[in-house]
């Protein structure tokens, strides 16, 4: 029985018929074809599939599918405006903010919404913003640089 | 305009991530396969039992479900063992047991985890719920969650070959007689299991392409799969292109061959289909390799002064069920690099391993030197503390002086280069050593929180061989074609070999593209691990892309009717030397090779690629330093500052090693700190996910300062010593002396990590209830 949902992904209009089962984050990654959202746990721990739902920072393996119905959802794929990477994007570049890079879809997006909340967020805000988001390479050090820098940037 | 031809040591952003940071890099999981067929494994619950029925009719009728396989169906197909493992090379082994047990159970399985039934189906949730629906009967075996309980008495043997489960014994026996010593200090230390988890669980892919097969493979080393694969499905190694597309993180532990690397190429020559496997976050952590795990008995003696003399080391390794990849080198590395960055005239050491019914136990980040360094750095904080000596003191008089180089061990090792006390005073001054004492000693004088300081200072070995490959090509635009055998997976070798070949051939690095972890890209490979990367596969690229610049002196010489000693070459121009107006440069040498005119021998011109092979390892070296706050009420540690001094010889990209290091600390200050994967005493998994095992989040971790000393090594000509590990090696111990300096006012010389704040609050709170005790007697 499956159930149709209609959502805005990356600002273009999706209409799916989809199990009711589906998890947001298969939808995006096997039927969309949107494979920026990594799979890294089956416990809702390591936010490497973090994409933005309506603005808010939500792990899609969390959510089934049905739920982002008459949701606009931004994955990574979608944060590059037509002038180039996303100043945070660019932050991680510059700031060598990213090793094998599979935490860093999660990581960024998540840092949109930490510095949606307060562009000027420390060291300390940015760390406890990343509570729900592991990275296994950087040691954080260049990822909480990366996005105090994007947000001095932004409210400069 | 001025080439800038200087681009070894520039700090340049990486070329990888503009793919990474917009999501259209491609992992394995990701790569795009129509028609793909999904492989779900049923896999044991129980870490030994006997398979003694299989009911899967239900589960073959299930939607979509294409077929289900068990070992009765794959095994008698094979055309070489599985695992692939073979005795280590120059180890003083013995009896060393290399039992196989094939990708698939035979009627047995040895862990929680071992795959029994493959189930196939056209999507993965097909898969999933028809291996939901397997039925597998098993009769149940006592089984072994760690090696002591393996190889006590009476103990069920794990494999009918190997009675006692004894996998082998290793000894190196003291290089001489020791020196009588009149101070004995010895300690039994356990050190725990951890599980490396890289971010991207293991995948892999497969795809029929004409009479060939495309492998996608999560790994650290596409060309050994490739070879190992080929070998156990009986099909010719070409017939098979294994590409390591992006890989997210390994540690050392997608260095191995899996059985799912197996089975994936197997079902797809079975269906003539693409099938795709992605393990779960729990198949990950139940059967990738895990690491450390190691009880061990360190002895040292030393004079009253402090100098050492003599160390004995006695290890129990836990094998895990398996061998995942050849044999065991974690026992011998750590009995061969005990002694340290220490001038100890007489050591030896030895190590029984046994097999147990749990997950395989290789090599984790640093594999055998983390073990040694925690050992010897953890031992000369006690004997300090007996001998009434300051920490940093009885390194000093231990430390092997600069110029003593090349420094020959007792353990048979010789040490290229190193400044070790330079490295300890770097650390020391940066982190204000004196200060935090002054502050540790009015906090105890006058209350405060326990504050400690701790000290590590450590050697490793990188560079392993025999080779790698990194062929350098100038193609016929000029611009440059790197061929590396490395394989990396965020260490950001396209930018770091480029700026090598770009130095060397006097081209911009953008003009150079760099091929890696594809083996029809790449002919030869060895891949990325031990930290030889730089050290052997960047030495390659140095030494290649040097050949292609004498190449191009003779074409050069050639085209400017000029004798090639006449030839200069200065920022990417060729010029007869004292005409530097007349010069050629990549563009036209390249088409100058490619035409009719070009000297008779140059066929295969500007173009090299012969494997580097070190004549021996690079032994990079540091200084940690670490102060720690306790909360007396909760035992919680708190990192208030940590000195990161890592000297890795020439550094080809800063960016890049600080990031290696930033990553090598948090994983080595977890350990000391956090993490533990347990079994129970029969072998069941405890921590099967995230909610149980202690991956660190941002806000667990301090801030780094780093520091760095450069002293290039000899062994190659590029100088570069290897950074991906040396962090990792120097935190555990720098942290956990931090931790039990901080409890010796409650008398505590050694807890076994992780220092989880139940452990401290109970090292506090016991102890001064014995001490209660023994007042009252």
């Amino acid at each position: 029985m499956n159930h149709r949902v209609c959502l805005k992904v990356n600002g273009e209009a999706r209409d799916v018929e989809v199990e009711p089962r589906l998890l947001l984050c298969h939808l995006l990654r096997d039927e969309l074809g949107l494979t920026g959202a990594n799979i890294g746990c089956d416990t809702s721990q390591c936010g490497s599939c973090t994409v933005l739902m309506d603005g808010k920072a939500v792990k899609s393996c969390t959510l089934l599918a049905v739920q982002a119905d008459g949701c606009d959802v931004t994955t990574i794929e979608g944060l590059a405006g037509e002038n180039g990477l996303h100043p945070i994007q660019q932050a991680f570049w510059d700031n060598h903010g990213l090793q094998c890079g599979f935490c860093t879809p999660g990581m960024i997006l998540t840092a949109v919404e930490i510095l949606d909340r307060n562009p000027c967020a420390s060291d300390a805000e940015v760390r406890h913003g990343l509570e729900g988001n592991l990275c296994r390479c950087t040691g954080y050090e260049n990822i909480v640089k990366s996005i105090v820098a994007a947000g001095a940037r932004e409210s400069a | 305009m001025a080439i800038r031809t200087q681009t070894i040591g520039d700090p340049v952003r990486r070329r990888e991530d503009p793919r990474l940071v917009t999501g259209q890099a491609l992992y394995t999981a990701d790569i795009p396969l129509s028609g793909a067929l999904h492989l779900a494994l049923v896999r044991s619950p129980y870490p030994h039992a006997d398979v003694v029925g299989i009911e899967a009719d239900d589960a073959a009728a299930m939607p979509g479900v294409r077929g289900v396989f068990t070992g009765a169906d794959i095994l008698p197909t094979l055309k070489a063992p599985f695992p692939v493992a073979s005795s280590p090379s120059g180890g003083a082994f013995e009896g060393l047991q290399l039992p196989g047990s094939g990708p698939i159970a035979d009627r047995r399985v040895r862990m929680v985890g071992d795959p029994v039934v493959a189930v196939v189906a056209e999507t993965p949730q097909q898969a999933a719920d028809a291996a939901a629906a397997v039925w597998v009967d098993y009769r149940d075996r006592p089984g072994a969650g760690d090696c002591r309980a393996a190889l006590a008495d009476g103990a069920e043997a794990i494999y009918d070959a190997v009675p006692g489960n004894r996998a082998f014994r290793w000894d190196l026996p003291a290089n001489r007689e020791p020196d009588p010593a009149p101070v004995v200090v010895a300690q039994d230390f356990r050190i725990q299991r951890l599980i490396p988890m890289a971010m991207e669980p293991r995948t892999v892919a497969a795809r029929p392409d004409g009479d060939r097969i495309t492998l996608w493979t999560s790994t650290q080393s596409a060309h050994r799969v490739r070879s190992s694969v080929a070998k156990i499905l009986g099909v010719a190694r070409e017939r098979i292109r294994c590409v390591a597309p992006e890989v997210g993180g390994g540690f050392g532990a997608k260095a191995n061959l899996y059985p799912e690397e197996v089975l994936v190429p197997w079902l797809t020559l079975r269906f003539g289909a693409p099938v795709r496997w992605a393990a779960t976050r729990t198949e990950d952590f139940q059967t990738t390799s895990h690491g450390r795990n190691l009880f061990a008995r360190l002895e040292v003696r030393a004079d009253e002064s402090g100098r050492v003399r003599h160390a004995d080391l006695a290890m129990q390794f836990d094998c895990g069920a398996w061998f995942s990849r050849p044999g065991p080198t974690t026992p011998s590395l750590t009995g061969t690099m005990i002694v340290g960055p220490y001038d100890i005239a007489t050591a030896a050491a030895r190590a029984e391993g046994a097999f147990t019914t749990t997950a395989p136990n290789e090599p984790y980040r640093g594999s055998g030197r983390p073990e040694a360094t925690y050992l010897i750095e953890r031992m000369l904080d006690i004997l300090a503390g007996r001998l009434g000596l300051d920490p940093v003191e009885i390194r000093r008089r231990n430390l092997i002086p600069g110029h003593r180089f090349p420094y020959r061990t007792a353990t048979g090792l010789t040490y290229d280069s190193g400044e070790y006390e330079r490295a300890l005073d770097l650390a020391l001054e940066a982190g204000d050593y004196a200060g935090l004492r002054v502050e540790q000693a009015r906090r105890r004088a006058g209350g405060g929180k326990p504050l400690g300081i701790g000290v590590a200072c450590y050697v490793e070995i990188c560079g392993f061989g025999p080779w790698e490959a990194g062929g350098v090509t100038v193609e016929p635009d000029g611009s440059v074609t790197v061929r590396s055998g490395t394989s990396p997976h965020g260490q950001g070798h396209e930018t770091a070999w480029a700026q090598i070949a770009g130095e060397q051939l006097g081209v911009d690095p953008a003009r150079v593209s760099v091929l890696h972890g594809d083996t029809d890209e790449c002919p030869r490979g060895i891949g990325t691990f031990g930290s030889r990367s730089a050290p052997v596969g960047g030495a390659a690229v140095f030494t290649n892309a040097e050949t292609v610049r004498e190449q191009a002196k003779r074409l050069a010489a050639s085209l400017l009717e000029a004798a090639p000693e006449d030839i200069r070459f200065a920022e990417g121009r060729f010029f007869v030397a004292g005409s530097r107006a007349r010069a050629v440069g990549w563009t036209e040498l390249a088409a100058y090779a490619a035409s009719e005119e070009s000297p008779d021998d140059a066929g295969d011109a500007l173009t090299s690629d012969t494997d580097f092979r070190p004549p021996s390892e690079t032994f990079p070296f540091g200084a940690h330093l670490c102060a720690v706050e306790i909360e007396p009420e909760t035992g919680e540690p708190r990192i208030l500052r940590y000195i990161s001094v890592d000297d890795c010889g020439r550094v080809i990209n800063p960016l890049l090693a600080e990031g290696q290091v930033h990553g090598g600390l948090a994983q080595g200050i977890s350990q000391a700190l956090f993490e533990n994967a347990a079994y129970d005493a029969d072998g069941t998994f405890l921590t099967g996910s995230l909610l149980e095992y202690a991956i660190p989040r941002a806000d667990m971790l301090p801030a780094y300062e780093l520091r760095r000393t450069v002293t290039p090594t000899p062994i190659n000509p590029l100088g570069a010593k290897g950074i991906g590990e040396a962090a990792t090696i120097g935190s555990t111990p720098a942290v956990v002396n931090a931790v039990v300096d901080a409890l010796r006012p409650w008398g505590v010389e050694h807890l076994d990590t992780p220092l989880t704040p139940e452990k401290i609050w109970r090292a506090m709170n016991e102890s001064q209830a014995q001490g209660e005790e023994s007042e009252s007697d």
